[in-house]
């Protein structure tokens, strides 16, 4: 299931840099000023602690034993308590390297699929002129907005006679066809931003379209396609409800079915261990949002809306 | 722009004169077979993944169907049987409190955080990675069994109540009455991609309007809602739209907290947990079909109260 919960709105153009900050209040020196300004930094400290709390208590807890973790709301820690991590690791029916592998796998297909498909719908959409453009352009944006569940079960149908279940063919299949039109509409915000002499002086050359798109679009395009590869490996990454429904052999689980599965396992009462695979599955996101976040925010900066 | 600005001014955008249609014209032959090849992939995409699939769940929502046999046709039986499906009524219910409840809520959180974070100050780039991580980890099942922990009887809410002197033995998970608003805090707590998003929106807004409401004499609560609020709306309106559609689809939380029953008592059963219970667990094709149809319905409904409210609250500056 595409997670529309992230910012959905335009690329950023080219060169833009991050705006200085807005200084909506004259700086007074004044007491006044900067106690309010100090009450304003205690608030957001106290917010952020709050924020991450759980996170970094999730991280100690996993090196604690489990009986350790039901008595220490705090995050200071005796001795760490590596074996939770071996545990959890071959707790399962397979190493939770075979599901690592398997979510790597759904993740390089998904992200191939989205930067091939949405750049060419994209460069359509925003550069080429072709009858009932407007029309199919209004069905892309409606599409964003469709509820995954109406297509579900015939996709699920249909996949299930191709004899496709268990395999990773309906997790990356859909992303080679654009159905995240999310990002096709990233992708439109972005080339509408680059200027039109670029691709007149192409032209010009006697550049053909496929030569204007993958000699001198795509190569601008670094920031939207940056955008797009980060967002889709969180959200596949993470994506719990597709592989739930397609993947019921234990051997295919990606890590979000995997984790769920020490819910339901024997292991139930083993937190220590679940905690452990939790920080597994969370380090590569945590790594995509530390690295990514470039293109996170300036994916969104500079059009945020309207 | 918005997607959703941009998909309303396609509506708004005039009609053209015959001169420029004839030339429009001109112009499109050139393009049309490079246009439709690169679009190829979508256009496939939107056949086979999206149209084609619609229109089978809408026949499929008139039928019986377990995969084993052949669709049976019932009619509108499957819409009947809704109507006294008492299950079907509380994830509907529960579905709409989580909507209406946590959408305006995550909003106004990120909002304010935003604001506060716009006054030009130190820190602004830790603070928005601070309260922008949750919202990339909290979509995974992960973050959802942490939950399971924190609200559990002996979980970690207990434990720091315990530790400031508050005996509490609630096991906000396993009482229906609290199980649903562990969900909604969750949700709550990823209010950082839409403050992201608002803090761009707060960039654009240009200075020389605070200067001169500055110059005027303007209180801080007159700036917010007679220049921060109006400018930002159509933002706003973006986000509200696109939030309440997301959120009619929530399900890896409430999945996993309650361990796919929705329990405890239902209370945590929301419509998307129930309809996969339908389709996936029970393999009611037909069922789910409607539910999806209906879902369909349900969000296009609120999307169109959205956009015909917005004629009153939002504010387009063109």
């Amino acid at each position: 299931m595409t997670d529309l919960q992230i910012p959905a709105t335009a690329a950023a153009a080219p060169t833009t840099r991050e705006p200085a900050p807005l200084e909506s209040v004259p700086r007074g020196r004044s007491t006044a000023s900067r106690l309010r300004s100090v009450l304003k930094h205690v608030l957001l400290i106290a917010a952020s602690l709050i924020m991450v709390y759980p996170l970094l208590w999730l991280l100690v807890s996993s090196l604690r034993p489990t009986d350790v973790i039901f008595r220490s709301p705090g995050l200071w820690i005796n001795e760490l308590y590596v074996k939770n991590y071996s545990e959890g690791w071959f707790s399962l029916s397979y190493p939770f390297s075979q599901y690592i592998i398997n979510s790597a796998i759904v993740v390089v297909g998904a992200i191939a699929g989205n930067l091939f498909s949405c750049s060419l719908a994209a460069y359509a959409f925003a550069r080429l002129k072709f009858r009932l453009r407007t029309l199919w352009f209004a069905i892309m944006l409606m599409t964003i907005m469709l509820p995954v569940h109406v297509v579900l079960v015939p996709q699920y149908i249909v996949f299930n006679k191709l004899g496709l279940v268990n395999t990773f063919v309906p997790l990356i299949l859909p992303k080679f066809l654009a159905t995240d039109a999310f990002f096709v509409f990233l992708m439109v915000q972005f080339i509408r931003g680059i200027p039109r002499e670029l691709d007149e002086a192409a032209r010009i050359d006697g550049c053909g379209h496929w030569q204007i798109f993958s000699r001198v679009m795509l190569p601008l395009m670094g920031p939207a396609l940056g955008t797009t590869a980060i967002f889709t490996f969180i959200w596949t990454w993470s994506d719990f409800f597709t592989p739930l429904i397609y993947l019921t052999d234990p051997i295919a689980y990606t890590v979000p079915v995997a984790l769920r599965t020490f819910l339901d396992a024997t292991t139930a009462s083993n937190w220590g261990a679940m905690f452990a695979m939790s920080i597994v599955t969370l380090v590569p996101l945590f790594l995509a949002f530390l690295f990514g976040q470039r293109f996170l925010v300036r994916g969104i900066a500079t059009t945020g809306g309207k | 722009m918005s997607a959703i600005s941009e998909l309303s001014s396609l509506r708004r955008s005039r009609a053209k004169t015959p001169e420029e249609k004839r030339l429009a014209a001109k112009e499109a032959g050139r393009d049309n077979k490079a246009g439709y090849l690169f679009l190829l992939p979508w256009l496939i995409g939107l056949v086979v993944i999206t149209l084609g699939p619609m229109i089978a769940s809408l026949y499929l929502s008139f039928t019986n169907y377990s995969l084993i046999q052949a669709p049976k046709w019932i009619g509108i039986e499957n819409y009947t049987r809704m109507l006294s499906d008492q299950r079907l009524h509380t994830a509907l219910w529960n579905t709409f409190l989580y909507v209406v409840v946590s959408t305006p809520v995550q909003l106004a959180v990120a909002l304010a955080i935003a604001v506060l974070l716009n006054e030009g100050m130190k820190g602004l780039a830790f603070y928005r990675s601070v309260f922008y991580l949750p919202s990339m980890l909290g979509s995974s099942v992960a973050i959802a069994v942490l939950w399971r922990q924190i609200f559990g009887t002996e979980g970690l809410v207990n434990q720091v109540l315990q530790a400031v002197g508050i005996h509490s033995t609630i096991g906000w998970i396993s009482d229906p009455s609290y199980a649903l608003w562990t969900i909604v805090l969750l949700h709550v707590w990823t209010f950082g991609s839409p403050m992201v998003i608002f803090l761009a929106g707060l960039r654009q807004i240009p200075t020389m309007y605070y200067e001169a409401a500055a110059v005027d004499g303007a209180s801080w609560r007159t700036r917010f809602t007679k220049i921060t609020l109006p400018l930002l709306s159509p933002i706003i309106f973006f986000n509200l739209v696109l939030q309440i559609i997301n959120a009619f689809q929530a399900f890896t939380q409430a999945f996993v907290v309650s361990g796919g029953t929705g329990g405890p008592s239902d209370s945590t059963l929301f419509y998307s947990l129930y309809l996969y219970q339908r389709g996936f667990g029970q393999f009611q094709m037909g069922y789910a079909s409607a539910m999806a149809w209906l879902l369909v319905l349900i969000v296009g409904a609120f999307t169109a109260i959205n956009f015909f409210a917005s004629k009153y609250w939002v504010f387009y500056g063109d």
